[in-house]
This record gives structure tokens, C-alpha cells and sequence, in this order.
């Protein structure tokens, strides 16, 4: 069950991955995104993460998602038709899809990581408690770290999306 | 109850990565090469809440939370920083952002 389970999701998961980077349009792209952070979010279910897969659809799908909708709805670019993959010369591109498949099939054909058979139990990720345990014992500096990193976040974008009154030389 | 091996999220987590990777180098977008970007963040969290789930660890599952917390954060000023660019040269394609090559 949890096997028919993981390979649908998997499945999901890679054919809408697929999706994001072969797509021409780029709101079809933000919609394949959403579609492999949802089957991401299941998986974090099957692995007992339910607070992450929440979190996840929460920020990801709720909040990054409309906000790359937003920006291709204010920068409208349909007036560019060339093809949306960069010229490379053909070495270039040789070069990189060997590397890249060899990466990959090094690690499929000899990472053979020791499984450890689970019980019945549920995971370690299902409990609210270790969490919270976890964040204000062990991570409790990161996490003052992390605020103060989005409260620069938010300062950095209001002063990136001020407009300049002083036109600059543009080319 | 748990029957999927641990390689089998490993080899998902590697694919997606690799998937992303090759959006990043290969697409014009600047729109399209962030959505990659963060397809390669998600396939290192798969990894990560994968290892803490069949070590019966949290520490993966709470660097999950820093992971999207910076994810956002950089979504937010990545995004900032391209509708700027738009306001200035009027594209975002990468290969016509090219001052800097002559």
C-alpha cells in the first residue's frame, strides 16, 4: 500500500518536475510547481512529517507560488518568441547532459544505503512536541537567527522595489 | 507499516535535483531558472526528512524548517531583485543580460 502509495506520488513528483523545466509558458511552469509541491507534501505524509507537508503547502504552495504568478502577471513578456532554452554551442551541451547523467546514475547504481526496517510506530516526525522541544533547546540560536534574516528579507525587498527618482544613465 | 526503502527517496531526491539542475542550465527565464532553483531545494528536503524519518532523528526534520524559512526569504528578494531589472533593461532574459561580457 505505502509502495503503490510512494511510486504514484513519485511519479507525480518527477513528471511535474519534468514539466517545470521543458515548459514554454510560464504559468503553466508555476503550475507544474505547484503540482510537484503537492506530490512533495504526500510524500512528507508517507514519511511521517504531517507538520512539514502542512508547512510546506502553507509557504511553498500557498505563498512562493502566488508570488512567482504575480511577478510573470506584472512583468509581461509575450512579446519574446524566440525559444525559451539558451543557445550552447553543441560540445556544451554534450558535456553537460554526460555529466549530469553520469551523476546521476553513479549514485542509482552504487549509493546502497543500509535500510533499517521500521515499526509500527509512528515516526519521530509526527510528534509536535519534539519539534517544539527541538527548536527552543537545541536550535533556539538558529531560530533567532532565521527571524532576524526574514526581517532583513523584508527590509532588503522594500528597498529593492523603491522606485529611484534619479534616473540612472540606462543603456 | 513503512515498506519503501530509504534509497528509494534518495534516488526521487536525486532526480529532481538533477531535473532542476538542468533547468538552471539550460533555460532562458529568469522566472523559469528561480522555479528551478526551487525544485532543487525541495529534492535536498525530500533527502533530509527522508534520513531523519529512517534514523529516528529530528535534527533533519528541524533543518527542514530553516530550509523553507531561507527559501522564502529568498524567494521574496530574488523576485525583488528581477522585477528591478525588468524596471532597468526591460528583459529578463539571461542571455540579453550580458553588460558585463563586453
Amino acid at each position: 500500500m505505502t509502495q503503490i502509495m510512494f511510486n504514484f506520488l513519485a511519479l507525480l513528483v518527477v513528471i511535474s518536475a519534468i514539466g517545470v523545466v521543458v515548459a514554454k509558458n510560464v504559468v503553466h511552469g508555476a503550475m507544474c510547481l505547484l503540482l510537484c509541491l503537492v506530490g512533495v507534501a504526500g510524500l512528507f505524509v508517507a514519511l511521517d512529517a504531517y507538520l512539514l507537508a502542512f508547512v510546506l503547502l502553507l509557504v511553498y504552495a500557498g505563498a512562493v507560488v502566488a508570488l512567482f504568478l504575480f511577478i510573470v502577471m506584472l512583468l509581461d513578456n509575450r512579446g519574446d518568441q524566440r525559444p525559451g532554452v539558451k543557445h550552447l554551442p553543441l560540445y556544451a551541451r554534450l558535456v553537460a547532459l554526460v555529466l549530469l547523467l553520469a551523476g546521476t546514475a553513479s549514485f542509482l547504481a552504487r549509493a546502497h544505503l543500509p535500510s533499517p526496517a521500521l515499526g509500527a510506530a509512528p515516526g519521530v516526525g509526527a510528534s509536535l512536541k519534539l519539534y517544539a522541544y527541538q527548536l527552543f533547546t537545541t536550535y533556539l540560536l538558529p531560530v533567532q537567527v532565521i527571524g532576524f534574516l526574514l526581517l532583513i528579507a523584508m527590509l532588503g525587498v522594500i528597498v529593492l522595489s523603491r522606485k529611484h527618482e534619479v534616473a540612472e544613465d540606462a543603456p | 507499516m513503512i515498506s519503501v526503502s530509504l534509497n528509494a527517496y534518495l534516488a526521487l531526491s536525486v532526480i529532481l535535483f538533477a531535473l532542476g539542475f538542468l533547468g538552471v542550465l539550460v533555460r532562458r527565464n529568469t522566472i523559469v531558472i528561480f522555479m528551478c532553483l526551487e525544485l532543487m531545494l525541495v529534492a535536498a528536503t525530500i533527502a533530509f526528512v527522508a534520513f531523519s524519518c529512517y534514523n529516528g532523528t529530528m535534527d533533519g526534520n528541524v533543518f527542514v524548517f530553516f530550509i523553507l524559512t531561507v527559501a522564502a526569504a529568498e524567494v521574496a528578494v530574488g523576485l525583488a531583485i528581477i522585477v528591478a531589472l525588468f524596471r532597468r533593461r526591460q528583459t529578463i532574459q539571461v542571455d540579453q543580460l550580458d553588460s558585463l561580457k563586453n
